[in-house]
């Protein structure tokens, strides 16, 4: 479907006269070529598939919301590329759909995430920390027996009840447990291996592995009432005896540790059972917590006392970083842009080459020249400078691994622009008495600001969050003896990474709250930048 | 999150965080857009009966744990799916799909995930019988142990140790102190020239730190009776550790010269395999590469500074059982009954060797390999890993500490500062 074709399509349809297109495979003029008509049946025969492949799941789980979305999403693709109308929409609607599923979706997932408390220990819901916490409590009955267990049923292998058949090995008795309690079985009735485990069993089914396998959720749930607890399975070939130490009880809607008789509380404001010395149980649940991660960013003492000097270090990284890549790029670009050079593309190639390179890699590689002893850097030049000792070195370090990383992309960018821009305009310029600096100030670079600009802001905004090209260079680092958490390099991401991963576990709310505010910055700034190329192009 | 998972990232870069964290944000969205998939296949799968175990491992020991596999399915009919999950981001992507419902039934890891784990309601504890537990080392056994609970079956132990260059240095070194007159020596010589081969790196490293720091009179969490650490006894903030990391400083760069940033965990191995040091503190994942480079070695415990002893971090490398896996009881049967087996410990101690934690393959193990029981006997001293997840905020900050005391900083007020970073963090 190219574009001509589309647009002569729309023409005909609003020719006067003509016939009414009608609703279908066909072209907007009621014919349709081969080609045009495969290909419309194999995409919306692969979109069919899709929506058919990704339904199964959402009505397994009844998200019947999310089954909606993929109804209405199918119907509409299949309206809008059945019907002769809605051609812009033709062309908007794969690009919409993709901004939604991997912009707009993350973003608004990321903004809702912030106002929650969800991170390590405060992930499910209450009912599942509740489970977690009576599951993790469940301790063996002092002194009691690890029967051998066979798992059987009273009936249908794959439907009948539950029932543990138990050998002690001590007395070599056998017991049948039932959801009931236990009964002892006469040893007559019962055919065991010579480890203890029942092989056969008078009005029992005994389940093979693959049958027990297919309940096994069940049996992991089965218990067989005891006195001091419950016979609880540990796998297919063993029971033990044990108790839950900490229950939840609904009438106070707390946990009770029934050995030591203490009580956590829950506390629906923060996700936890609190006990009345606020010591917290480690099993918490995901609850809203409205502005708090916001605030928390906002009045955290450590983070107001280094927030500005980060800011502006982070700008200094990012400007610098787009400033020195732009500046290198460029000189470079322009000198192999000279026509009739020998071996021009040779140069190129070679200068591109390491953009080809994986940039992980290649700060490792960076971090390592820098080493103070060992490193390339320093035996080079016969230099003794600990790089990543100062900050000063430290912050021209990571700078100079930004140039080596970044330079051949703006060259690339730069020889195209230049490429672009007409040879009439300059040779106009030096006809007209301007010296080839001056031709470049007024007329070349001006002409290339226009098309490179939002390139630039956009490198400004990649650099701006450029974690790893801190993160595995210097760390963040040096940092100042009195303070671990912010150094000298620590752009706002690399420092708000070790705010909230670098506690007592992952606090993705908090993290989500720290990246909303630098997402309003970097808005910002690239607003503010985007403002100014456009009075840029009114000046052309 | 974890931040150290040493037997994973021999290495230790700090690159191996990083994908941690990216996953983690991919594995988020992913969880949040798509809550679905693998619930029909694997309900599918189920009702035919055989069922199906999923095993979480790394690419190193994914051979060795086949062996079992297939006798699980030779024996049981259940078909056994072995995955292989960077060690970096196991914990991380464990924690994530379980809580997405996708949990396999089982995943290999290090014992100190277990507080995190716990914690996160991923996994549960497993019972073994007096006899089981006999056939364990107790220190591996009281490694997998949490809140008087066992949550893992252990199969390797793991600790840093000393490791010398038998034709520089053919005795090993009673004290911290002799070791650096013997380093010094040699370096007078002119046969080496670094004292000591230490991972300190720019941004320091607690996990190799700690036996210096144990043998300067420190200690990190207090314990309770049964062993577990209180993570509201804080030692870096007590007067002692002060004087511990004064050790750093005394035989950092401005003092002594022994202990210095430039090197890390990624060069350090090459130090000492490339001859430019006698001595080497490292750990068992070190031995292959110092065997490749055809030094003759010999292993003995870090030395502590007089007669003090130093106490190094062991870690234990366990199997645990998803709270969440589908099939809960067959994952139970294939750890206590299949997979806690000498021939399938010593299939692992081949794969990667580390000291078994079941003794009967220990004790065959070790006929072959002299450098087991030294590495064990270097290990007996020391200090299980804290397993509570108050040690995530423990890492970094007491890290960078290291380094700066290292590099010259006052080691009373740095101690201080980063204790109080990581109160703050812990709270």
């Amino acid at each position: 479907m190219s574009d001509t074709t589309e647009i002569s399509e729309e023409r005909a349809s609003h020719e006067p006269g003509h016939r009414r297109p009608r609703f279908g495979l066909s072209g907007g003029d009621g014919t349709v070529t081969t080609g045009r008509l495969v290909i419309r049946i194999t995409v919306l025969g692969v979109a069919a598939a899709l929506a058919l492949w990704a339904a199964f799941p959402l009505v397994d789980q009844g998200n019947w919301i999310g089954l909606g979305i993929l109804v209405a999403v199918t119907a509409l693709l299949f309206y809008i590329y059945l019907s002769p109308r809605a051609i812009p929409a033709k062309y908007l609607i794969p690009g919409t759909l993709f901004l939604i599923a991997f912009q707009v979706v993350p973003v608004i997932y990321t903004v809702t995430t912030a106002f929650t408390n969800f991170g390590d220990g405060h992930r499910g819901t209450k009912q599942e920390a509740i489970t977690a916490i009576q599951d993790a409590s469940v301790r063996q009955v002092p002194g009691s027996t690890v029967y051998v267990l066979s798992i059987a049923t009273t009936g249908d292998p794959a439907s009948g009840d539950l029932v543990f058949l138990l050998t002690d090995p001590g007395t070599d008795a056998f017991f049948a447990g039932t959801a009931g309690g236990l009964r002892e079985l006469p040893a007559g009735a019962v055919q065991a291996d010579p480890a203890g485990k029942i092989q056969q069993a008078q009005g029992y089914t005994i389940l093979t592995i693959g049958q027990a396998a297919a309940r096994s959720p069940e049996i992991a749930a089965f218990k067989v009432p005891t006195q001091a607890g419950a016979l609880y399975s540990q796998g297919l070939s063993r029971a033990f005896e044990g108790a839950p130490q900490q229950t939840y009880e609904a009438g106070c809607d707390c946990i009770r540790d029934a050995v030591s008789g203490r009580t956590w509380t829950a506390d629906e404001s923060d996700g936890s059972f609190v006990d009345q010395q606020g010591q917290r149980l480690a099993q918490g649940w995901k609850v809203n917590v409205g502005l708090r991660n916001f605030t928390d960013v906002v009045t955290d003492q450590e983070i107001r006392s280094s927030f500005l000097k980060m800011l502006l270090w982070n700008f200094v990284f990012a400007g610098g970083t787009v400033l020195i890549t732009f500046a290198l790029g460029l000189v470079v670009a322009i000198t192999l842009n000279r026509p009739g050079m020998r071996g021009q593309r040779v140069y190129r190639s070679l200068i591109i080459l390491p953009y080809a390179m994986p940039a992980v890699v290649m700060l490792l590689v960076w971090r390592d020249m820098f080493n103070t002893e060992f490193g390339l850097i320093n035996r080079m030049t016969g230099l003794e400078v600990n790089w990543f000792g100062t900050p000063p070195t430290a912050q021209i370090a990571v700078l100079l691994v930004q140039l080596w990383l970044g330079y051949n992309y703006m060259f690339l960018v730069c020889t195209g622009a230049l490429q672009s821009i007409p040879a009439d305009l300059t040779e106009a310029a030096s006809i007209d008495g301007a010296r080839p600096l001056y031709a470049f100030r007024t007329v070349t670079f001006p002409l290339l600001l226009i098309a490179l600009a939002p390139l630039l802001i956009s490198s400004f905004a990649f650099n701006f969050n450029n974690f790893a090209g801190i993160y595995l260079v210097s760390g963040g680092g040096p940092f100042p003896p009195d303070n671990p958490n912010a150094g000298a390099t620590d752009i706002l991401i690399t420092y708000t990474y070790r705010l909230a991963f670098g506690g007592a576990g992952a606090q993705y709310g908090f993290a989500a709250a720290v990246s909303v505010f630098i997402f309003v910055i970097v808005a910002t700034v690239s607003i503010i930048g985007f403002r100014r190329t456009r009075s840029l192009e009114e000046i052309n | 999150m974890r931040l150290r998972t040493r037997r994973d990232t021999p290495g230790g870069t700090p690159g191996g965080r990083l994908p941690a964290v990216l996953l983690a944000g991919i594995l988020l969205a992913v969880a949040a857009c798509g809550q679905g998939g693998a619930g029909t296949g694997r309900a599918a799968s189920q009702s035919e009966g055989g069922g199906t175990l999923t095993i979480w491992t790394d690419d190193k020991r994914a051979p060795a744990l086949k062996a079992a596999a297939d006798r699980f399915s030779k024996e049981t009919g259940v078909t056994v799916r072995i995955q292989t999950v960077p060690g970096e981001t196991r914990q991380v992507d464990f924690v994530t799909a379980s809580q997405g419902g996708k949990a396999p039934d089982l995943v290999m890891g290090a014992h100190d995930w277990i507080g995190n784990l716990v914690r996160n309601g991923a996994i549960d504890p497993i019972t073994m019988t007096e006899d089981q537990k006999a056939a364990f080392n107790a220190l591996a056994l009281k490694g997998v142990t949490f809140d008087g609970q066992i949550y893992g079956i252990p199969f390797a132990l793991e600790n840093v140790v000393l490791f010398r260059n038998t034709d520089l240095a053919p005795d090993a070194p009673e004290s911290f102190e002799d070791l650096v007159a013997a380093g010094k020596r040699l370096k007078s010589e002119g046969k080496v020239s670094e004292v000591l081969a230490f991972p300190v790196g720019q941004n320091g490293d607690a996990y190799y730190g700690y036996p210096l720091y144990t043998a300067g009179g420190g200690y990190l969490f207090g314990q309770a009776d049964d062993g577990d650490y209180d993570p509201g006894d804080l030692g870096l903030a007590r007067p002692e550790a002060a004087e511990a990391m004064e050790n750093f400083a005394r035989y950092g760069e401005k003092g002594e010269g022994v202990l210095k940033r430039s090197i890390g965990t990624d060069n350090v191995a090459s130090v000492f395999t490339g001859g430019k040091s006698a001595f080497l503190v490292g750990g068992p994942w070190f031995i292959s590469e110092i065997q490749k480079a055809g030094i003759d070695y010999d292993i003995s415990p870090v030395p502590g500074f007089g007669d003090t002893r130093a106490k190094p971090f062991v870690g234990v490398q366990a199997l645990f059982v998803a709270s969440k896996g589908p099939s809960k009881v067959l994952a139970q049967e294939f750890a206590t009954n299949y997979f806690a087996q000498p021939d399938v410990a010593l299939a692992f101690y081949r794969a990667d060797p580390r000291p078994p934690a079941l003794i009967a393959a220990f004790d065959q193990a070790k006929t072959t390999d002299e450098d087991l029981p030294k590495l064990l006997s270097a290990g007996e001293g020391g200090d299980i890993m804290p397993a509570i997840p108050a040690m995530n905020a423990v890492w970094d900050p007491w890290g960078k500490a290291i380094a700066a005391v290292v590099g010259g900083a006052d080691p009373a007020g740095t101690t201080q500062s980063a204790a109080e970073t990581i109160q703050s963090a812990i709270e």
